[in-house]
């Protein structure tokens, strides 16, 4: 492996990779709760002045952007990259190379995005830019400019990170990892995946004619020329919708192998919750109008649409239930993972109540655009994806890292965020019904909102303090804690077969799969446990390489050039053209035709810890 | 693209870059489903003209659509003479087929700049925006084939093209038989359906 | 690997398609035929497109994992345009 950070430029490890977008994310974490902060803080007290009206539409639109964007999904990916291959059995994921590629070209599109503060032109018009809004005559700084383009790169590396990762499941599982045998994590992500390639396809199509619309003057969101600003509606919530289930399947996941490890008992109904979250994914794509009631679609319509939303509650509240009872009868240890996932079952249980609230178009009607559907998502998002995030951070980072962290700290860590996040959300829900609306800058007193909006704000510096007391507790892991076996928690996947961390092969051997909970199986001796093969002389692993993070600069050249001169955008493009020669013919040229190992692939990569608890010998 | 082939079989026996262009392939009939579902959705309402009925020239597209479908054909026969180790066939074919898209592309050209000489542009209507979108972004993917085929046919010219290499051949093709069945669909529903 | 149809199979599929397009051309100058002439001409792309997915790209004979990722996202598409025109009202016949 290439060291110091020529090494983490080049490399194409799926865990370095991995930590790379969780380490990312996580900063992007805090600019986005920075954010959030400000607003909060601004809304404090009636006739707030902490930022102006136009800085504050700026913060929503980056908060939500950073959020979706910036932050959940690619704190996702880390898990993704990192234990999905390990999970399935595998040395790396399908294409190491274009898995680097994904990663560069998010932290750049990031970088892009949040670099429009530094020239006074962040995005504004919310994360979901409605048309009108977005339209030159409206606004016609670069402020959107920056956010069409920067979405559009992102998407690119979503999208590529997409089709990596769906052969990586579909075609590298170990032998007898049947589909019904793949952890439920896996799954999953294989199902985020999808909803990832169908749909990010149609928000790029919607940004293209929003593109052509500011830059080249069309009229596809114009209703002056015939166009329709609705068409920007349906595109996005197209999009819009499945990235829902985009944030919080991976979670769901988490969530179904963090409970069956400290239940000691395998998760209750595996194939319900398997199918339930295909159905969740299939579902995504046929409820987006539900984001429009408001419109006047007419009542056919919105009753079909209303519809199609309850029914997703079914599979969502199978999940709910199976989740129950899996502890049900379980000799539980509660760990800090497992105050995760139980306050994700709890706060994503009342994300979706209120979601089935205004799952009817009357009640929704009531509830549009005010206080009471912030509440909502961010019980869905938050209590949902975030507490299922950190619940992975626990269960994982010993995998990850090598080292425990503090079962001491990780319960303050909860409970502060647990507290802190229902005090600054809870009251969100009065605030709408009290008919507070979304994204107003300020408010009069006296309009019953003030003592709510207080609460709110005192809750983020709580919930702030709980982000806080992970990092204290991750530092205090990384430089002091004790280091962590292989085993730590009598895991049931595959990754708990191997050191901790693991070695960059992963697997001396790829291991034989014959049960869902196969460590488990070997460790209570119900797996045929195999006379090892001998170790191999060497192990084939992918060489590093420059091109991916070429590519990627080359790619946000041309969209710099977008927003300055067209010179820039021809020498990006010949930027990628160059790397992705190089790319496709980096092995070709060394290897003349012929096959040869990577040369990377020494025998002194076998050095390294067998592995410890069980594994497969 | 390349990497030694023991490392890209996998647990379905299959390939797994043959695998992610399928992958890519149905995102890329949501893109284009997305494109088409703009073009029909405006279709009709565009308040003032060139309409299509004024400017689309059928005899033009019928032999560029012809010429694209024929180049389909000669992609088939290029990877059916690399699979049998024929490299003259594959010199061939290979050539021919980005030939034949160049030729496809000249006419979109010509097309194009008739079509603004007489008024229809991206800005005086909806369906003068969403035409060009919808064929220009289908004009792209034809030159990304082109590129990547001349490509494959400087490989061919050089012998590095070997039976072995069937596959990366294959997957091109894929790629330019998508191109072309997209085409189809916006010959019928854009230039024939008016 | 797969055993791909000869190149006798590739030039007929080819004919098939080049009649199918000259058909389709000639529907268009015909006027007579003209209430039929929208779902005809959607009928006979669609052979077209089938045959060339089924022998130039063998998903007739591949494995049935391609054709799940590739059909799979199809059905979505075409769901997904019908329902945007039926929202924006393509299918509502305007009376005089």
């Amino acid at each position: 492996m290439t060291r110091g950070v020529w090494g983490w430029i080049t490399t194409v490890d799926h865990k370095r990779i991995g930590i790379l977008y969780g380490v990312t994310a996580f900063v992007f974490l805090l600019v986005g709760g920075f954010e959030a902060a400000l607003i909060r803080l601004q809304l404090a007290r009636p006739d707030g002045a902490v930022v102006s009206a136009g800085t504050y539409n700026e913060l929503f639109t980056m908060h939500g952007t950073t959020m979706v964007f910036l932050a959940v999904m690619p704190l996702n990916a880390a898990f993704f990259n990192y234990i999905v291959p390990l999970m399935l059995g595998a040395r790396d994921v399908a294409f190491p190379r274009l898995n680097a590629l994904s990663y560069w070209i998010f932290l750049f599109g990031s970088l892009f995005l949040n670099a429009s503060f530094f020239v006074n032109a962040a995005p504004n018009a919310g994360w979901f830019g409605y048309a009108n809004l977005t339209a030159k005559q409206f606004s016609p700084g670069a402020n959107i400019d920056f956010w069409v383009i920067s979405l559009q790169l992102l998407g690119v590396s979503s999208l590529i990170a997409g089709f990596n990762f769906i052969v990586t499941i579909l075609n590298m599982r170990a032998p007898g990892m049947t589909f019904m045998r793949m952890p439920v994590f896996v799954w999953m992500t294989l199902v985020t995946q999808f909803l990832i390639v169908l749909a990010f396809p149609v928000i790029t199509v919607g940004l293209i004619l929003l593109l052509f619309d500011r830059f080249f003057g069309t009229n596809f969101y114009n209703p002056g020329a015939g166009g329709n600003p609705l068409l920007w509606q349906h595109l996005f919530w197209l999009f819009g919708h499945p990235e829902v289930y985009i944030l919080i399947l991976p979670a769901m996941g988490i969530v179904s192998e963090v409970l069956p490890t400290f239940a000691r008992k395998p998760l209750f109904g595996y194939p319900v919750v398997v199918y339930s979250g295909m159905l969740i994914g299939l579902f995504g794509f046929g409820v987006w109008s539900h984001h429009m009631f408001t419109v006047g679609l007419g009542a056919v319509v919105d009753s079909a649409f209303a519809v199609g939303t309850m029914l997703i509650g079914i599979p969502t509240g199978v999940k709910i239930f199976n989740w129950i009872a899996t502890l049900w009868g379980g000799r539980i240890r509660l760990t800090t993972a497992l105050w995760f996932a139980l306050g994700f079952i709890a706060m994503f249980l009342m994300g979706g109540l209120s979601g089935i609230m205004h799952a009817a178009p009357p009640v929704d009607m009531q509830q549009q655009d005010s206080y009471f559907v912030v509440a909502h998502l961010h019980y869905v998002l938050v209590g949902g994806s975030l507490f299922g995030i950190f619940a992975g951070l626990y269960y994982w980072w010993p995998k990850m890292t090598g080292r425990m962290l503090s079962e001491r700290a990780g319960r303050w860590n909860f409970w502060l965020m647990f507290v802190g996040f229902n005090v600054t959300f809870f009251p969100m829900h009065f605030l709408g019904l009290l008919g507070m609306p979304r994204r107003i800058y300020t408010y009069a007193g006296g309009l019953g909102w003030d003592l709510w909006n207080l609460v709110s704000t005192v809750g983020v510096f709580i919930l702030a303090l709980g982000i806080l007391v992970f990092i204290g507790n991750a530092v205090a892991s990384l430089r002091s804690a004790a280091p962590a076996p292989a085993d730590p928690w009598d895991g049931r996947t595959l990754e708990w077969a191997v050191s901790s961390p693991p070695p960059e092969y992963n697997f001396r051997n790829i291991p034989t799969v014959h049960h869902r909970d196969e460590l488990w199986a070997l460790k209570a001796g119900r797996a045929p446990v195999e006379a090892a093969p001998p170790p191999p002389r060497e192990i084939h692993l992918p060489p590093p390489s420059f091109y991916p993070i070429v590519v990627a600069a080359g790619v946000v050249l041309a969209a710099t050039g977008a927003l300055t001169h067209l010179a820039l955008v021809v020498a990006g493009a010949l930027v990628v053209v160059f790397g992705a020669y190089r790319w496709a013919f980096e092995y070709r040229s060394s290897l003349g035709g012929g096959l040869r190992p990577p040369s990377d692939a020494s025998p002194r990569g076998l050095r390294g810890q067998s592995p410890r608890s069980s594994g497969p010998r | 693209m390349t990497t030694p082939h023991e490392a890209v079989i996998g647990s379905t026996g299959l390939d797994h870059r043959k695998m992610g262009v399928w992958a890519f392939l149905g995102s890329e009939c949501m893109f284009f489903g997305s494109l088409i579902a703009t073009y029909l959705v405006y279709k009709g309402r565009s308040p003032s003209g060139p309409t299509p009925h004024e400017i689309l020239n059928i005899p033009l597209t019928s032999i560029s659509t012809f010429v694209l479908l024929m180049s389909s054909l000669l992609m088939v026969l290029a990877l059916a003479a690399v699979q049998r180790g024929d490299a003259l066939g594959a010199r061939l074919w290979l050539f021919g087929t980005p030939f034949f898209g160049m030729i496809f592309l000249g006419f979109q050209v010509y097309e194009f700049a008739t079509f603004v000489r007489e008024g229809l542009t991206l800005q005086v209507n909806l369906f003068g925006a969403s035409f060009f979108v919808l064929t220009g972004f289908h004009g792209a993917h034809v030159s990304v084939g082109v590129v990547w085929l001349l490509t494959l046919w400087t490989l061919a010219l050089r012998n590095r093209l070997t039976r072995a290499d069937a596959l990366i051949v294959e997957i091109a093709g894929l790629y330019w038989h998508f191109v072309d069945i997209v085409w189809i669909v916006i010959f019928t529903l854009v230039y024939l359906i008016q | 690997m797969t055993q791909h149809p000869p190149v006798r199979t590739y030039l007929l599929v080819a004919a098939v398609l080049a009649v199918i397009t000259a058909v389709e051309v000639s529907l268009f100058y015909v006027t007579v035929m003209a209430r039929f002439l929208a779902p005809l001409l959607i009928v006979l792309s669609a052979a077209k497109f089938s045959l060339v997915v089924m022998f130039f790209m063998h998903l007739r004979s591949d494995h049935r994992a391609f054709t799940g990722l590739f059909v799979g996202p199809l059905a979505i598409a075409i769901a997904i345009i019908l329902a945007l025109m039926a929202l924006f009202g393509a299918f509502v016949v305007a009376r005089p």
